[in-house]
């Protein structure tokens, strides 16, 4: 097939992301070509401020270069402007500064024209030593200015003035920042948080003159610009002038073409102009009104766009919600959402001068809807995930202000207490404590590779790729290295993974609307990128494909980790464990000793007793596991599976002098109830028999305890990496009740919750309220979902039982059996 | 010089699956891709020496269960951002009948 055209105006950020982005999805689809009016390959803008700084080198910023384009087959035009859009004979004009034209036939055209800086409209301002701060050109003319000549001035105390002014003073020029408002940075800032700022970049040496209004640009006798007058007659000297008071959508071809445009090129959800050949990204674009100017949302459009280039057609923009940082060393200043307040809305304040430290939360309905943070941002990202989200905060809302360490922290946070300030971490900390990454190491990745979220960190560093308690920590690293380019993770919108553009939620809705029954139809059906996923999806997809259409889909044992293919768990020497059931943690003398023969029997070198009240033999070898089976006879405990795991117990009325329930029986009922049930993460339980708990019902995905009344039921706790205390559901009387509400819960989470995910982050993520209704105001859905959960687990097997040496299939059995020894062919 | 050895028949291998080999001190992982190609690979990942042969497969890689690294069943290799590479042997399918140089 020949391949179609398409023709990307503009070699920045949102053009070249969403280039990337198309690759990823449809690598052949089109023959590529970029028009760049800068004679430069794509790179990171928004380090042009370290740059000017001094931090960086421009070597440094460079995202892709010429190789990558020659490597992807793009034909690349660097320092050609397009001047004209054919679009009935759809072809491009571009010229150079010689005049040379180029043409571009497309069948597609990609605007990412980005914006042009606002020049204010007085006299002089075209004067040599007049310069926007847009590009590498502004920045190398800004570097060489300031060996050279003394007076800066830069008009505009907006983010970008700010970082201007900071760099020319690191340079060594003498710095005034003239802004017209009453406060720097007013867009970002309220004014108690500005006047913080201003006084810290004051004791960096920096002057500012606000409130003032710009009359004329005078020149020298050699025709450069020498000083600046304001309107109320002052006047100071100034040989290099940095406008810096605004950016507009760079319309001007766009609209020459007749494209309709209004505050930028005007885009439906899918990034389309009005002329449905051509889209446009970045800065130029107006989507529902809004033009951003920050790359976050850039990125975002780039997604959605790439996905329509490639016909996919799935995803819709809708716009994002964002927040800002200053890039100035040493300053710390974060903003994000509304934070004017206004009708209806109420303010947290902490406001520490000699500290240094002010904070402001606007909170809304108890939503936060706003944040300002100066001198103490470490926070910025969880505030920020919080606004985007729209999570209620009624509950944390005493502690809100004291951040997430405090609020979270006050049950654990295993591995890194007290660590929340990744800014001052030193280079050399460690923040990920399973792979031994340090702090160095992630900010140089971040840096040297250009990376901007959390999975590229993870693939390029394997920091938070184990455990993830140090999730937190990498995404404040980030957000401190990149400033307001991190995308914060988000499984909501994000893909699955790199095989397809559909997010969990999508993939779920599909495989039940569309009723997909095995993985090659999920695969053809929704269009998946690569011939049969990765090891991220097909376990994931595997599990949907089971959990939704019990009895009807296809399980594929090829799809699911080792662990659950063996019905071991593997150890780091490749030998594997083996935890039989004890129901409610209860056993017998003679399962004992059959454990205690099969340890000698088979040389198992560990035996130890588990958290989870039972016994671990550890350092089985796997050709070993069947006959290991066959001598223990009990079932498998499903110790290594995305699965029920266990139901803890504590003695109960049936022995304890303070008992009020029969705990151990309760157990025993649950845990035969869930058997063989498998879930989108592993899934314990806890009974106890009175409030004094001792089974630690209190951080279980369900947790049962035993009042003299009845039962009290918990929900969505969790012991692990970060431990969350489970919240109360509901009171019931009787076992029967247990049960039911029990298997309910747990059988919404099967339906709803997404692979990878405990109980603790759905019920997060869909909000306990909505659990409630489902499972406890609604009787009938309470009993539709309990129904469904056994008809689910009707007929499950034993997987050890399956397994036995000489009994089951010859293809269960190839798993354990090596291959004999090779025979020599002729 | 290396001989060809009859290790089984295709359909002892599961689709998107491997068999293991012994031989010598570490055993030979055997793959079947989903395209019905076989390949072989020293079952000892360039990491930490995980099994290979327990990993998912997945196009022509396998990922390794005990870390997550991506191999490359055709070269050894390790995908990028990881370094490294584990032996490979010649493979083929003749006959339904799978072969592997030693
Ligand atoms: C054997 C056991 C430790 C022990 O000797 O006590 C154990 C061993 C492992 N745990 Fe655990 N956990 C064991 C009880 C626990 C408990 C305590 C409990 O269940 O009461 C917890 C905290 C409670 C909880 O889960 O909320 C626990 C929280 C974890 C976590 C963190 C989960 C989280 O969502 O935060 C992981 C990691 C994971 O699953 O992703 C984990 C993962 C693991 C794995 C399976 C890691 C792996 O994939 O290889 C360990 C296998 C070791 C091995 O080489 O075989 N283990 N693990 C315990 C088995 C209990 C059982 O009888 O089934
Ligand atoms: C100094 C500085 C610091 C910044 N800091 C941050 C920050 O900390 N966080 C943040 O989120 N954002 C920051 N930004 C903003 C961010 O860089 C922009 O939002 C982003 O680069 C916009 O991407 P874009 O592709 O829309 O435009 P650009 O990256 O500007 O790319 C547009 C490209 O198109 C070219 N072009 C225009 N017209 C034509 C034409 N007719 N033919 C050919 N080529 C054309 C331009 O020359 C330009 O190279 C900063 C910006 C600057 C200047
Ligand atoms: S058993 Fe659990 S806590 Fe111990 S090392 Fe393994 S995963 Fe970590
Ligand atoms: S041993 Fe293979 S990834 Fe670590």
């Amino acid at each position: 097939m020949k391949k179609q055209k398409l023709v990307v105006v503009g070699n920045g950020m949102a053009g070249i992301r969403t280039v990337e982005e198309l690759l990823k999805l449809a690598p052949d689809l089109y023959e590529i070509t970029v028009f760049g009016a800068e004679p430069h390959p794509n790179y990171n803008r928004i380090l042009l401020s370290p740059v000017l700084a001094g931090e960086m080198t421009l070597a440094d910023i460079v995202l892709n270069d010429l190789d990558w384009y020659k490597d992807n087959g793009i034909t690349l035009h660097t320092g050609k402007k397009v001047v004209k859009i054919d679009r009935i004979g759809r072809k491009v004009i571009a010229e150079d500064s010689a005049g040379v034209t180029t043409e571009a036939n497309y069948d597609r055209l990609l605007l990412a024209t980005g914006s042009v800086p606002f020049m204010l409209p007085v006299p002089g301002n075209d004067l040599p030593g007049v310069i926007a701060y847009r590009d590498i050109a502004d920045t190398e003319a800004m570097i060489a200015t300031a060996l050279t000549h003394k007076h800066a001035v830069v008009i505009g105390g907006g983010l970008l003035g700010l970082e201007a002014a900071n760099g020319l003073k690191l340079r060594g020029m003498d710095v005034t920042v003239v802004h017209i408002g009453e406060w720097i940075m007013e867009r970002q800032l309220d004014k108690p948080g500005a006047d913080m700022l201003q006084a810290s970049l004051e004791s960096k040496g920096l002057k500012f003159l606000l409130g003032k209004q710009t009359e004329m640009l005078t020149a020298n006798a050699a025709g450069r610009v020498c000083s600046i007058r304001f309107k109320d007659g002052a006047e100071i000297p100034a040989d290099l002038v940095v406008m810096a008071a605004g950016i507009r959508p760079n319309t001007a071809l766009a609209e020459s073409a007749g494209l309709h445009c209004h505050r930028g090129i005007v885009v439906s959800d899918t990034l389309q102009t009005f002329d449905p050949r051509i889209y446009a990204v970045g800065e130029c674009a107006a989507h529902r009104g809004i033009a951003y100017g920050l790359v976050a949302p850039l990125f975002e459009q780039a997604k959605v766009c790439a996905n329509h280039l490639a016909q996919m057609g799935i995803g819709r923009y809708q716009g994002s919600v964002t927040s800002t940082k200053l890039k100035v060393t040493g300053v710390d200043v974060f903003s994000a959402g509304n934070f004017t307040g206004g009708e209806g809305t109420e303010d947290i304040v902490l406001h520490d001068k000699n500290g240094g430290i002010y904070k402001r939360l606007v909170i809304e309905k108890d939503r936060l809807v706003g944040a300002v943070l100066y001198g103490d941002t470490g926070d910025g990202g969880w505030y920020f995930q919080l606004l985007k989200e729209g999570r209620d905060i009624g509950a944390i809302r005493d502690h809100l202000m004291f951040g997430d360490a405090f609020t979270n922290n006050h049950v654990g946070d295993v591995g890194h207490a007290g660590n929340s300030k990744a800014a001052a971490m030193a280079d050399e900390a460690e923040v990920c404590g399973c792979n031994g990454v340090c702090k160095g190491t992630i900010v140089k990745a971040i840096r040297e590779q250009g990376l901007f979220t959390l999975d590229d960190v993870r693939k390029h560093t394997k920091a938070s790729s184990s455990c993830g308690s140090c999730t937190g920590l990498v995404e404040q690293i980030l957000a401190s290295t990149v400033g307001g380019a991190y995308q914060a993770a988000d499984r909501t919108t994000k893909p699955m993974c790199g095989c397809t553009a559909l997010t969990h939620g999508e993939v779920r809705a599909e495989i039940r609307g569309q009723k997909l029954l095995s993985l090659d139809d999920v695969f053809a059906t929704l269009a998946w990128h690569t011939p049969d996923g990765c090891a991220t999806c097909r376990p994931a997809l595997n599990y949907y494909l089971i959990s939704t259409w019990p009895h009807e889909a296809k399980d594929d044992p090829q799809s699911r980790f080792i662990n659950e293919r063996a019905h071991a768990n593997i150890q780091k020497d490749g030998t594997y464990s083996v935890v039989p059931r004890m129901w409610g943690g209860l056993t017998t003398p003679d399962e004992l000793r059959r454990i205690a023969n099969v340890a000698e029997k088979y040389h198992i070198p560990t035996v130890k007793v588990t958290g989870g009240q039972r016994i671990d033999l550890l350092g089985v070898k796997k050709e070993d596991l069947p006959a290991v089976w066959k001598d223990l006879d009990m079932p498998s405990g499903h110790a290594y599976g995305k699965s029920i795991r266990t139901v803890k117990t504590c003695v109960g009325t049936e022995h304890c002098r303070f008992g009020t329930q029969q705990s151990m029986s309760m157990g025993v009922a649950l845990e035969k109830m869930l058997f063989g049930m498998w879930s989108p993460h592993k899934v314990k339980l806890a009974v106890s028999g009175c409030p004094r708990n001792c089974s630690e019902a209190g951080i279980k995905d369900v947790g049962v305890i035993g009042v003299d009344s009845g039962w009290e039921l918990y929900v969505a706790g969790n012991g692990g990496i970060k431990t969350e205390v489970a919240e109360f559901l509901c009171k019931v009387t009787t076992r029967e009740e247990v049960l039911e509400y029990s298997a309910a819960f747990l059988q919404l989470y099967r339906e709803e919750g997404w692979y990878l995910e405990r109980t603790v982050h759905y019920v997060q993520r869909v909000g306990l309220d909505y659990v409630k209704r489902c499972v406890v105001e609604d009787a009938d859905n309470r009993k539709a979902l309990h129904q469904r959960l056994l008809y689910a687990l009707q007929g499950v097997v034993d997987p050890w039982r399956e397994r036995l040496p000489g009994e089951g299939s010859p293809q269960l059995a190839a798993e354990f059996t090596p291959l004999p020894v090779p025979v020599e062919t002729i | 010089m290396s001989t060809w050895h009859k290790v089984c028949r295709l359909e002892e291998i599961p689709l998107r699956g491997s068999r293991v080999v012994p031989h010598d001190e570490v055993s030979i992982a055997i793959f079947r891709t989903a395209d019905d190609e076989v390949f072989a690979l020293r079952d000892a990942c360039p990491h930490k020496a995980g099994p290979l042969s327990q990993g998912i497969v997945h196009g022509h890689r396998v990922t390794c269960p005990l870390h997550g690294w991506n191999i490359e069943l055709s070269s050894g290799e390790a995908c990028a951002p990881d370094e490294g590479s584990t032996v490979t042997y010649p493979a083929r399918v003749e006959n339904g009948v799978v072969l592997l140089a030693l």
